[in-house]
């Protein structure tokens, strides 16, 4: 065979891909590399347009405009079936008319492969489920159908993988599993994953690289720990976890730091941390960051005073408080309680500090909740 | 807006399947043809022959655009026209009656059983409906099992006929018809998820509030359906009236039958079908518009 | 007392159910009993038992013949209105086309003109071009009267079938044809066959149509309408009979083996 479903190898780049539907624009103007091998999300909330994304690289819906490549092979207007792509469709769209064996079997058929058992028996050891193979899809339980749907995908090697919300429809304790062996098969195959995701905490756990989408566009693009520590939108501060966002101005500098004013207290924020554009700013601080200490009591690193607890709820753990600020803002304080401190009970006086270095700053003029709006559980 | 993305979504992936815009077209053009050369043109014949005078001849027709022959027709023969719309109303009512408990045990009640049961709706068709109607006729007699036991019983005087009358023909009717009323209705309950019904009993309805506010509006779809299926063809018939009535329950599809193949009369046949046919499309047309149900092909 | 009544409301769909199939047996169980009547001239009044009409079904003239033409015109029918309907169905089900308002309409109007107008019409314009009714005129009249039915079966299968079915096939390099081949026609096959089922079914026990269009060409209904008058020999209802509990037997086994089929595979 001469197309490109066997012979391409190589990085996934996108060109200035944009998808129109009328005057709705799913996806604008998208630019992207994923590095062969890499194990990548796009994660985004209900169309945000990471499914449309991922249907175009499938070949299964045409861009507006843009082009595809996979290393140097442009497969923008190629068929489906001539790509060296592979999906695994949400819900699995397994074939309900064939048995297991003949549903991992069916690429390999089209392809022209000599030795379709040894394949097929391969990759079924690999899931872990070799005793199915003559069994029909609507006889498998929902994890069991997903690993054929898994199977069925990557015993065709393609250069990329496609996993359209694969852990959808599983239950929590089955999808935490999923999550730990889809990325050890990733390993094991050394195939380039893309994996599209609603779920922070599931692109987190797998991902090397996530690329936070919204409205079209790219937020975004790094490894989860660069983004939850130092998010550049409000968007991607929110969508990821929670932020407390103050507003503020920059009213000085001290070194590598501005020095942020925040309704009257001074704190301090790294300047490579600050992706605001001028003198109007947020200052990002994630909940768990924050130290919550009685009056009187020594801190040290950034402080702000006047805190009055709102709301304390216990889950174990650590404990989450509602300090409403002297400005009328409730900031989240998450506390773990490892540290002796008795906790702290409604209604008392309160301040609050943090280590300089986990402030982040965000451009002044931005919504303050964009992303936290939406219903991370809502199907696309 | 995303639930419109997706629509659009759907169906510009199945565009880029198969992008040729002829395939369609090519698609449709057997089956349109032939329903067209054997349904339209037909129909158009039957107009234009709706208006043809005697000629000179014996069976001899000229066409002279008369058409008063509507309104002749019309005047002349309403009695038929109003007995066929009333039997074929009540015969679908009985139907009704009868299929809609029919199909909601063998939606919700049948078990393992329900595709037995769904066969046992459609097989009656394989023993000629001619014959069944026969049978009843036979069934019903004067000297048959029914009209003894009841004259025993003293529940009708010896002098009542049960064959021969308008009660058999429209009786006959709705027996006819009773799987083209049972199939739509069974396959739009069989389409509501249980757990909506036992939603309503969990809001305080009770079993009746359920059916009627739940259950009915449901399964609307397939009583408008089932109901067409049964009044169209009830309201064309004539071997009921033939072989369970008397001379005063002659439906219209009697004389239709009579003008074409006894005194082969053909435009007052052809005026009687067309009339026939343009009366029950506007009932059909102003009964789809009031339940509210469009999508019916 | 108390309880009996109970157990009546609590089953009174069941036996509002039973009493319904009663309702529609009983003159299939009418026509059994009486096939084994050794009647005279017709077959009106039960005289007495005798096998003879089960072992010569075929005695009285023309009745076997009918018969074999109601199958043969049965089964041309429902090739004829099958295939035609299914491609009608797919193009209705899968494509955006102009004249989508028409196409419906003519799919419909069929299904919302009484038989005897469907006849009728046909007849006349047969007798303008000056075609003599006979075996052929039946089997195109059936096609048509039939196709509508074969659409709105098909076509619901189709729409019900999820879409990421095929999409999941040309993922894995299988091209138009061959997703059409191993996915879409396989998945859609129960609904052409219950289509297919239908028309057969309408096609061998329409009267009224056939009625018009048959000139000299007797099929089985037909039959019993002619000799209805004249004294219906009981082997009608043999036949008659035997053609319901084929068609029972038939779709039964056909459950069957396919739930048979399910359970092992």
């Amino acid at each position: 065979m001469s197309d490109a479903s066997t012979s391409a190898k190589g990085d996934l780049k996108l060109n200035n891909i944009s998808k129109s539907y009328g005057d709705f624009k799913a996806v604008d103007d998208l630019s992207l590399i994923i590095p062969e091998g890499s194990f990548f999300a796009l994660l985004g909330p209900s169309g945000c347009g990471k499914t449309t994304t991922l249907r175009m690289i499938a070949g299964l819906e045409e861009p507006t405009s843009g082009s595809i490549f996979v290393g140097q092979t442009d497969i923008t207007e190629m068929k489906p079936y001539k790509r060296p792509v592979n999906t695994v469709f949400q819900n699995y769209a397994l074939f309900p008319h064939l048995t297991i064996f003949e549903n991992i079997a069916f690429g390999l058929r089209r392809r022209g492969i000599n030795d379709v058992e040894g394949a097929v028996n391969k990759v079924l050891d690999l899931v872990e489920l070799p005793h199915l193979a003559q069994r029909k899809p609507t006889q498998l339980s929902g994890g069991q159908q997903q690993r054929i749907a898994l199977a069925r995908a990557i015993v065709n090697r393609p250069a990329l993988l496609l996993l359209d919300e694969p852990l959808g429809a599983l239950d929590l304790k089955l999808r935490r599993q999923m999550q730990i062996e889809l990325k050890w098969i990733q390993k094991e195959v050394g195939l380039t994953f893309v994996h599209v995701t609603h779920d922070q905490e599931e692109a987190m756990t797998m991902a090397d690289t996530i690329a936070v989408m919204n409205e079209g566009q790219i937020e975004q693009m790094g490894s989860p720990a660069d983004l939850y520590d130092n998010p550049k939108t409000a968007f991607v501060a929110n969508f990821l976890g929670q932020s407390n966002l103050i507003k503020g101005t920059i009213s000085g500098n001290d070194g590598d730091s501005h020095i942020v004013d925040l309704f009257g207290q001074k704190i301090s924020l790294q300047k490579n941390r600050s992706h605001a554009v001028d003198n109007s700013i947020y200052a990002g601080i994630r909940p768990e960051k924050f130290r919550i200490s009685r009056l009187g009591t020594s801190t040290s690193g950034n402080i702000l005073t006047g805190g009055h607890i709102e709301d304390v709820s216990y889950i174990g753990v650590s404990t989450q408080y509602q300090v409403e600020m002297p400005w009328g803002q409730e900031l989240m304080v998450f506390e773990q309680n490892d540290d002796g401190v008795a906790p702290f009970s409604k209604g008392e006086e309160v301040n609050i500090s943090w280590e300089p270095i986990f402030t982040f700053g965000l451009h002044g003029d931005e919504d303050a909740n964009a992303g936290s709006e939406v219903n991370p559980d809502e199907d696309e | 807006m995303v639930a419109l993305a997706k629509k659009v979504d759907i169906n510009n992936s199945i565009a880029s399947l198969k992008q040729k815009v002829a395939m369609p077209y090519l698609l449709l053009l057997p089956g349109m043809l032939w329903l067209i050369v054997f349904f339209l043109s037909p129909i158009l014949t039957l107009v234009s022959t709706s208006t043809k005078e005697p000629g000179l001849g014996f069976g001899e027709f000229i066409q002279t655009y008369r058409w008063a022959n509507y309104t002749d027709a019309l005047v002349n023969l309403q009695e038929q026209f109003i007995r066929s719309f009333v039997y074929a109303l009540i015969a679908t009512a009985i139907a009704l009656a009868i299929a809609y408990p029919l199909a909601y045990a063998i939606a919700f009640k049948s078990g393992k059983w329900k595709n037995v049961l769904l066969v046992l709706v459609v097989a009656p068709f394989f023993c000629s409906f001619l014959l069944r109607t026969i049978a009843w006729r036979q069934i019903l007699a004067q000297d048959g099992i029914v009209f003894k036991s009841l004259v025993t019983l003293h529940l009708i005087s010896p002098d009542t006929r049960l064959t021969s009358s308008a009660f058999a023909v429209i009786t006959g009717l709705a027996y006819n018809f009773l799987p083209f009323m049972t199939l739509p209705l069974y396959a739009s309950l069989e389409r509501i998820d249980p757990r909506t019904l036992e939603a309503s009993g969990d809001l305080y309805a009770n079993g009746i509030v359920t059916f009627r506010k739940v259950t009915v509006p449901l399964s609307m779809p397939g009583v408008v359906a089932g109901t067409l299926l049964t009044f169209i063809p009830a309201a064309g018939d004539f071997v009921n009236a033939q072989i369970l009535g008397n001379p005063s329950t002659t439906m219209i599809g009697n004389v239709i039958n009579a003008q074409y193949l006894q005194t082969a009369n053909y435009p007052l046949a052809a005026t009687l079908s067309f009339l026939l046919m343009l009366m029950i499309l506007a009932l059909v047309l102003v009964y789809i518009r009031k339940s509210g149900t469009e999508e019916l092909v | 007392m108390k309880k009996a009544l109970r157990w009546i409301s609590k089953n009174l769909i069941k036996i509002y159910a039973f009493l319904g199939f009663t309702y529609l047996f009983i003159p299939i169980i009418y026509t059994f009993v009486f096939s084994f009547n050794k009647y005279v001239r017709s077959n009106l009044v039960w005289k007495s038992f005798t096998l003879e009409n089960w072992k010569n079904p075929c005695k009285p003239i023309d009745i076997c013949s009918a018969l074999g033409n109601s199958i043969k015109i049965g089964l041309l029918a429902t090739a004829g209105a099958t295939l035609l309907g299914t491609l009608i169905a797919f193009a209705l089900a899968r494509y955006a086309f102009k004249g989508r308002g028409f196409v419906n309409t003519l799919i419909f109007l069929p299904m919302a003109t009484p038989e005897l107008v469907l006849g009728a019409s046909l007849l006349t314009m047969f007798l303008n071009l000056g075609f003599n009714p006979g075996f052929w005129t039946i089997v195109i009249a059936h096609v048509m009267f039939c196709i509508s039915f074969v659409v709105v079966t098909v076509k619901a299968r189709i729409a019900s079938l999820d879409p990421r079915l095929e999409q999941a096939a040309m993922d894995l390099y299988a091209n138009e044809h061959e997703t059409f081949r191993r996915v879409t026609l396989p998945l859609v096959a129960p609904g052409i066959a219950g289509g297919a089922l239908l028309a057969f079914s309408l096609s061998f026990d329409d009267f009224i149509i056939t009625n018009f269009n048959s000139g000299t060409t007797m099929t089985f209904p037909l039959y019993v309408y002619t000799h209805e008058k004249g004294g219906l020999p009981a082997q009608a209802n043999v036949i008659g009979f035997s053609m319901f509990f084929l068609a029972l037997l038939i779709v039964i086994a056909g459950q069957i083996v396919g739930r048979k089929r399910k359970v092992s595979a």
